[in-house]
């Protein structure tokens, strides 16, 4: 593998550690944002440039901003006095463990079935709008309807306790 | 001599002209039912219901002896029966019913004459009594049975007013039951005639199981008949007798239980603790006579198979019985001092006569000596009783004396009665009963023994007698306070009793013998030759000179003297020991207390110690294993089941709290859990699938 | 190992950091965090996968992981504005106090 492999994992899991164990909640967010620049250029790196620009924009673009806003609305930036992390956080990390053990082990065990390195694909954007368009019309006005749907339902949630407290 | 038969009439059923019967047993019983709820105060209304229900007995009575009386003169014997059965059981019958023969026809008015005189006596006797009522309620009720004994052709409706004789008894002897001797008295005499009674049962049950009948006379298959006497002849019992001479001695037990004879007489005397009244009636007239009675009844049973010339074992025993007590009793009342207890020996006595005059002589015989007994007898126990009110309740006679001119009335009756008993000759009654006993002992095939007992007996009596009336009558006062002689409601039984005392003798003489005729059926015509009997008129001289000769010894010993009440008498002075006994009652009463009661004493001790400490201790092991295993249930429902639920409940609650605890309400957990289960999905996803 | 198992790796890493936190982590919004991270290191297995598999031109990968990504945004949007609902009404995010649904 190549070194920008190994650099952009390390930053990205770097990022994603401190993302989860800062204690400033703001910090993780942050924290998060990295993990996603990161994640987006590996995306970049396996040749699908659309997909990592589209996680740059939404995700850091939008998601963390949100991520930031909800926890400056909701006073997460100030420090819990009992910690941050659970009374039974070992179970939580053991638990977590085994999902990546038996993860690994899958991983590890289906070596031979892998498929191996193919040529690159040149992928234009005409591609994918075509493909959108064309062969993933469905789920995209399926993913339309969602959207709408989730963006009505989170300004009723919002609106609603707001007029009651008016 | 001997009447085997009695029945020479037809055998014809009642009709209304019987049917009243009855009422002759029932009225009284009604009328002592009705006393029962009156209150004590209600002293004339109870003697009224008494006296006049047995006055109606009487009448009826009469009417009854009437017609016997006339069919008799028309040559036929009475025989009237009315049968019914009272249940059945099975194929038994169990019948009721009752009789009108010459028999019973004598014998009722007997019954209710005497009674009624002493009923009339009683209302004086009894005047400062505050148990008036009860009295005569007690008295209803006894002249009711013995009038039910009298007329029973039943031998179960004999038995059950035979009992009822037995409890009103005992009711009247413990009238007086505050005084302790009373008590036991009754208890005694009860308990001894139950002695009795329960051979009488057992004879009863076997006569009914071996004849198949109750009753005495039905139509030729009664007991008492023909055919039922033959069955039973036939049958042997243990040691050499027929069933009928076993069942015949069975019910001579129960007789002689009723009748005092030797060894069951011991109640009699004590008995006395009644009231006089009471002894005049039950104790000399009826209940004992009751016995008597019952042999003459079920006279066909014991003499049946007798052969001519000879008798029955049954007869024999009799006999023996009865003339061994008449001797017996006699030799005992010579020695007491109590004005009574002599009279009540001297029943005793002449009760033996009256067996032996049974046994020997036949029905005729007994039952005349009965009818007259019962008249003279009751006279001399009133006349004590008028002699015991006159004297302020003394009854010991070596603190009486002169009384004839105190209480001439009763001196002159009691003369007469005294006579009687004794057997003066020719004019008294007791002179004819008594020849006509010594007549059929002179002639009794068996032994001579008897006669020279009886004849002993009869000394004994004149001497006995002359010495009561000597202390009582005769000499000077020795009492405290002065006599005074009794009113007239009392002298006038007295009076009418002396006469009867008197005049029945006429119906029983040889030369009329009308008594004998009637009981049989046939005609009796007056025959001076009748007294021409060979030896009839030895014996008749014989009796007198006896007679006289005790009187004469009696009166030198007593006559006229006056002897100090703590002076010993002079026949005690002259052979104290033999005197000790006699008056000691031949210590028969100490036997039975040292063996019978002695024993009974210590099985009821026995019996008691089994009863609380083995039965008892059984009840209380079971009763204690029940509470035991009560406890061991509780204990086990307790612990065991309620435990186990609640224990269980408790597991499963807890169960139910850890598993809750699973449910935190926290998301965490929940994820936690699923990644878990996430994990095991794939796990064994990728287990399963490997090649 | 192949390039793609090295991917593969990564994501599954990245996952059980996700969970780890969203597990572990005491305020609801690293909860929301820690799924972001687990929803982005699915979407890096689809674009490997897409990568490596056997029909890159089918664009099938890429499509697939444009759209979760679109959906992965609608649910944070609608995540978070419930966690500030909660926050309003319960005054605190941290998950261990919201245990009304205990039982």
């Amino acid at each position: 593998m190549s070194i920008v492999f190994y650099v952009l994992t390390t930053i990205t899991v770097m990022g994603a550690l401190a993302a989860m164990l800062l204690k400033n909640t703001v910090h993780c967010a942050l924290a998060l944002s990295v993990v996603f620049a990161g994640l987006a250029f590996l995306f970049m790196s396996l040749d699908a440039q659309y997909a990592g620009w589209a996680q740059v924009l939404v995700y850091i673009g939008a998601v963390a901003i949100l991520v930031v806003f909800a926890i400056l609305l909701t006073k997460g930036s100030e420090t819990p006095k009992d910690g941050v992390f659970s009374r039974t956080w070992f179970v939580g990390l053991v638990i977590a463990a085994g999902v990546f053990a038996v993860l690994g082990w899958a991983v590890m065990g289906s070596m031979k079935a892998l498929p191996q390195l193919t040529a690159v694909p040149q992928v234009t954007n005409l591609d994918i709008g075509n493909a959108l368009v064309g062969r993933y019309v469905l789920p995209l006005e399926i993913v339309a309807v969602l959207l709408t749907a989730a963006m009505i339902g989170a300004v009723i949630v919002a609106i609603h306790e707001k007029e009651g407290q008016k | 001599m001997l009447d085997t038969e009695m029945v020479s009439g037809s055998l014809t059923h009642c009709g209304p002209s019987c049917d009243y019967l009855v009422l002759i047993a029932a009225v009284p019983m009604v009328a002592a039912g009705v006393i029962a709820f009156l209150k004590q105060p209600r002293r004339k209304t109870a003697a009224a219901l008494s006296i006049g229900s047995l006055s109606f007995s009487l009448l009826l009575s009469l009417i009854a002896f009437t017609r016997v009386l006339v069919d008799w003169i028309h040559g036929v014997a009475t025989h009237s029966v009315f049968n019914f059965t009272w249940f059945q059981a099975g194929t038994a019958h169990v019948d009721l019913g009752w009789v009108l023969d010459p028999l019973s026809a004598v014998m009722l008015v007997m019954v209710s004459f005497v009674g009624l005189l002493i009923f009339i006596y009683s209302t004086g006797y009894m005047k400062d009594d505050e148990n008036y009522t009860r009295f005569f309620c007690f008295l209803s009720l006894f002249a009711g049975a013995m009038l039910g004994v009298v007329i029973a052709n039943s031998i179960l409706l004999l038995f059950m007013c035979w009992e009822l004789v037995g409890l009103t008894s005992y009711l009247l002897i413990g009238f007086w039951f505050q005084k302790p001797a009373a008590a036991a008295a009754a208890k005694k005499a009860f308990l001894t005639t139950r002695i009795g009674d329960v051979f009488f049962l057992l004879g009863m049950v076997w006569l009914f199981s071996q004849t198949g009948t109750l009753l005495f006379y039905n139509h030729g298959a009664g007991s008492m008949e023909v055919a039922a006497l033959a069955g039973l002849l036939a049958q042997p019992a243990a040691w050499g007798l027929t069933a009928a001479g076993a069942i015949g001695l069975l019910i001579f037990a129960g007789a002689a239980g009723k009748s005092g004879q030797f060894p069951l007489h011991v109640w009699l005397p004590d008995a006395m603790e009644g009231p006089t009244p009471v002894s005049a009636l039950i104790h000399a007239a009826t209940m004992v006579a009751a016995g008597v009675y019952l042999i003459a009844r079920v006279y066909p049973l014991m003499a049946a198979g007798m052969p001519t010339g000879g008798t029955t074992t049954a007869l024999t025993v009799v006999t023996w019985v009865g003339a061994f007590t008449a001797v017996f009793a006699a030799l005992i009342a010579v020695a007491q001092n109590d004005i009574k207890r002599i009279l009540a020996y001297s029943t005793v006595s002449q009760l033996g006569y009256m067996m032996a005059g049974l046994g020997m002589g036949g029905v005729a015989v007994g039952m005349f000596h009965l009818i007259t007994h019962a008249f003279f007898k009751a006279l001399l126990f009133l006349g004590a009783g008028s002699v015991i009110h006159g004297c302020h309740g003394e009854q010991d006679i070596r603190k009486m004396g002169g009384l004839k001119s105190d209480m001439p009335l009763t001196f002159l009756t009691y003369s007469i009665g005294m006579l009687a008993l004794c057997g003066f000759p020719l004019v008294f009654s007791g002179f004819w009963s008594k020849d006509g006993i010594l007549e059929a002992a002179q002639h009794w095939s068996v032994a001579k023994a008897p006669f020279y007992m009886l004849v002993f007996g009869a000394l004994l009596t004149a001497f006995y007698m002359t010495r009561q009336v000597a202390y009582v009558f005769f000499g000077v006062w020795r009492g405290g306070k002065p006599a005074h002689e009794s009113p007239k409601v009392m002298t006038a039984p007295l009076g009418i009793l002396a006469f009867f005392a008197m005049a029945l003798g006429l119906i029983g003489t040889p030369a009329w013998p009308w008594f004998r005729s009637f009981l049989d059926g046939r005609a009796a015509a007056f025959d001076w030759h009748g007294f021409m009997e060979p030896g009839l008129g030895t014996l008749m001289l014989a009796s007198s000179v006896i007679v006289i000769f005790g009187w004469w010894l009696s009166w030198k010993i007593y006559g006229d003297r006056s002897p100090q009440p703590m002076e010993p008498d002079p026949l005690e002075k002259a052979a104290p020991m033999a005197w000790g006994w006699l008056r000691d009652r031949l210590y028969v009463d100490e036997l039975y207390s040292a063996t019978v009661i002695a024993f009974y004493g210590w099985w009821a001790r026995v019996t008691d110690w089994l009863d609380r400490r083995v039965w008892g201790g059984a009840v209380a092991g079971v009763a204690g294993s029940f509470a035991l295993w009560a406890r061991l249930n509780r204990f086990l429902d307790a612990n065991v089941v309620d435990g186990g639920f609640d224990n269980g409940c408790a597991g499963l609650a807890g169960g139910g709290g850890l598993l809750a605890r699973v449910q935190s309400g926290r998301v965490q957990s929940y994820l936690r859990i699923m990644a878990l289960g996430v994990v095991a999905l794939v796990v064994i996803l990728i287990w399963s699938s490997r090649p | 190992m192949t390039s793609l198992a090295y991917y593969l790796l990564v994501a599954a890493l990245l996952f059980s950091i996700g969970l780890a936190g969203a597990l572990v982590r005491r305020n609801a919004i690293l909860v929301l965090i820690g799924i972001e991270l687990m929803l982005n290191a699915a979407n890096l297995n689809l674009i490997a996968f897409w990568r490596y598999g056997p029909h890159p031109e089918r664009l099938t990968g890429m499509i697939f992981a444009i759209f979760s990504i679109a959906v992965a945004a609608a649910e944070a949007a609608v995540g978070l504005g419930l966690v500030i609902q909660i926050h309003r009404h319960a005054k605190t995010t941290d998950l261990d106090a919201m245990n009304r649904m205990k039982g």
